[in-house]
């Protein structure tokens, strides 16, 4: 798929509320009623509010939020798999949340594939049928050639004619990330594809979606409660809390500049030097002094930075971005954006 | 005022009741009642076609046929053995040609059943309406006394297969129905949405998820429809259906001990034969997401 023919998503003040009369509340939260409230007076739940997201194409969007957040509430509504209360999911001039349901089910047959928490793999299917689902419900003839090449690609060859049940579930999950990549759609919804899994099957589960990634240029969205996940994948990152979109950004600004109170006790935890970037610390370099010998990368991560600088016994670096003199970096400076300015604070 | 006698409506006006609706449906019955038997005349063709193939063809043809079908469903060669043996003991005591008549009326019902059971089940599935509909329904046609519904049946078709036939299938289809609906109730709502992501339509939906993962729940309904109708044989045979019930229903007028049991107990065999054999079945249909590791 080329670069051109893709679309952002754009999410529109998006309002869902769940209960009968729904629509009846959409005014009265508009104009400031609480989740509370809204639950105590008229035992309706307030699932999302005022979310507004522009999800860019060819990149992966973390929607981060603890479990009642509404993450996966809000992925829902971008294939149409939950209709909104009020307000828009455009993709190329086109609104999902008013198609009909044979334009829906166009969109999501062309437009996007999905992967699930518990893999919702089909359980009297092979993993070569499971791959060849999508495939099949399009009437496409090379299905299952298709099918056979995906799951080679996520390194299950030979497994072809097991049953699910049959499999662990890192290997479950590759089959359910399989199904999806063979649809050959932009848009790929990961509906914490990756949280019912070990943490090191997990991380070997992130590093064959980056590695696809690098490659496919897929528009990704990516649902996690784990901010780590979130740092590691998310070119974007957006924290939901109740409903309500806290902060948007991507995972330097939101480490480094939380939105507020809430954000900045979920990141106090990140290692915060495998997210910070040489270039966000380093300084101006002062006019007529003279540059250090050693350089790094604008863009190097700094544990790695500060790896490089000790294993050299230098206590200062030129931040170079190719040709480009960027600043100075020391040691000390690099410790300092390293320690968590609230734990640092506490200490004294 | 009475409090002993309960206030009921007056003899008279329950008779002029009574008859009203008698003569309603009598009158119904004569003017549509040819028309009802010409509608179902296939149905007792069919029903004779299957009973003289299974009569007149040479007994050991009949024997291996079946041998082979229960093999074919249940590929259990104990199943297979045990029938042919069941079948031998029971022609040896001179009840082959009746055995094969409820073989034939079983075998006509349960197709019955299962052509109208499946899609009334699915339809019940996919609409809360209908379910709410149709189960009053089916409670009533499971515990409304058989012999209720035999006389309307019989008023409009007379004696014979058919009214058997349908006496049987109202009493036998319930099973399948209910469990055609369970089934299909309980596929896992994740996968159904998985298929709901990549674009089913309803119909994709029905033959790729929910009809084979609600299969084995099926295949339970249609065991039942086949016992349940084994079970009325007797009950139809006051009807005039032919078959082992009729010289059990002999056997209790006239208090023929033996005669009895031993006609009895060629209803047992036919009933085991086909349990085992659809059980075997519904459980190979299983094995596919049962596989080891």
């Amino acid at each position: 798929m080329t670069e051109a023919g893709m679309h952002d998503i754009e999410i529109r003040d998006l309002y869902k509320i769940f209960g009968p009369e729904a629509g009846r509340h959409v005014e009265a939260v508009k104009a400031g009623l609480t989740k509370a409230e809204l639950n105590d007076r008229h035992n309706h739940v307030l699932g999302l509010q005022d979310i507004n997201l522009t999800i860019p194409h060819g990149r992966i969007t973390v929607i981060m939020g603890l479990s009642g957040s509404g993450k996966s509430t809000l992925i829902r509504h971008i294939n149409g798999l939950i209709r909104p209360t009020a307000g828009q999911v455009l993709y190329d001039g086109q609104d999902v949340v008013t198609m009909t349901p044979a334009q829906l089910r166009d969109f999501r047959r062309q437009k996007t594939a999905m992967v699930f928490q518990k893999f919702a793999l089909l359980p009297h299917r092979t993993v070569l049928r499971n791959v060849a689902y999508g495939l099949d419900i399009r009437g496409i003839a090379e299905a299952e050639e298709r099918a056979r090449h995906w799951i080679g690609r996520v390194g299950l060859q030979g497994y072809e004619e097991y049953y699910p049940r049959q499999l662990s579930g890192g290997m479950q999950q590759r089959v359910g990330l399989a199904r999806a990549l063979a649809n050959d759609a932009e848009i790929l919804l990961m509906d914490e594809a990756f949280s019912a899994l070990d943490p090191l099957i997990r991380m070997d589960m992130q590093s064959i979606l980056l590695e696809l990634q690098q490659e496919l240029r897929k528009t990704i969205i990516f649902i996690t409660h784990d901010l780590d996940e979130a740092l590691r994948l998310g070119d974007k990152i957006a924290i939901l809390r109740d409903g309500a979109m806290e902060q948007v950004g991507d995972g330097q600004e939101i480490v480094l500049r939380p939105a507020n109170a809430y954000i900045a006790e979920f990141v106090r935890e990140v290692n915060r030097g495998r997210i910070i970037e040489a270039r966000t610390i380093a300084a101006p370099a002062a006019d007529g002094r003279a540059l250090p010998g050693f350089a790094v990368k604008a863009r190097s991560r700094l544990d790695l930075v500060a790896r490089r600088m000790t294993k050299a016994g230098v206590s200062e670096a030129q931040v170079r971005d190719g040709d480009r003199l960027v600043g100075i970096i020391d040691l000390p400076s690099i410790l300092e954006a390293m320690v968590n300015p609230a734990d640092a604070a506490n200490d004294d | 005022m009475d409090l002993i006698r309960f206030p009921e409506m007056s003899r008279g006006s329950l008779r002029a009741m009574r008859q009203t609706i008698d003569s309603g449906f009598r009158d119904f019955t004569r003017a549509w009642g040819d028309t009802l038997e010409a509608i179902f005349a296939p149905l007792q063709d069919l029903l004779t076609l299957i009973e003289n193939l299974l009569i007149r063809s040479p007994w050991i043809l009949v024997l291996a046929v079946l041998a082979a079908a229960i093999w074919l469903a249940s590929r259990s060669w104990k199943i297979a053995l045990g029938s042919v043996l069941a079948l031998l003991v029971v022609g040896y005591f001179g009840m082959w040609e009746d055995t094969m008549r409820t073989i034939a009326m079983v075998a006509v019902c349960t197709l019955i059943a299962v052509v109208l059971g499946i899609p009334i089940g699915i339809l019940m599935a996919q609409s809360n309406r209908m379910n709410a509909l149709v189960t009053p329904i089916l409670d009533m046609m499971q515990t409304m006394p058989s012999f209720v519904y035999l006389i309307p049946v019989v008023m409009i078709f007379g004696l014979g297969k058919v009214p058997g036939v349908i006496a049987v299938v109202i009493y036998a289809i319930p099973p399948v129905i209910r469990l055609t609906n369970l089934g299909i109730r309980q596929v896992a709502p994740d996968v159904l949405e998985a298929a709901e992501a990549f674009g089913s339509s309803s119909w994709q939906k029905l033959r790729d998820v929910q009809l084979p993962l609600a299969l084995p729940t099926i295949m339970a309904g249609v065991n039942q429809t086949i016992m349940m109708s084994l079970a009325m044989v007797v009950v139809a045979s006051m009807i005039g259906v032919r078959g082992l019930g009729q010289p059990v229903l002999q056997a209790i007028n006239q208090q023929y001990f033996t005669m009895g049991v031993m006609n009895g107990l060629a209803i047992v065999a036919i009933a085991i034969i086909m349990d085992r054999t659809t059980q075997a079945y519904g459980k190979r249909l299983q094995k596919h997401t049962e596989a080891g590791k």
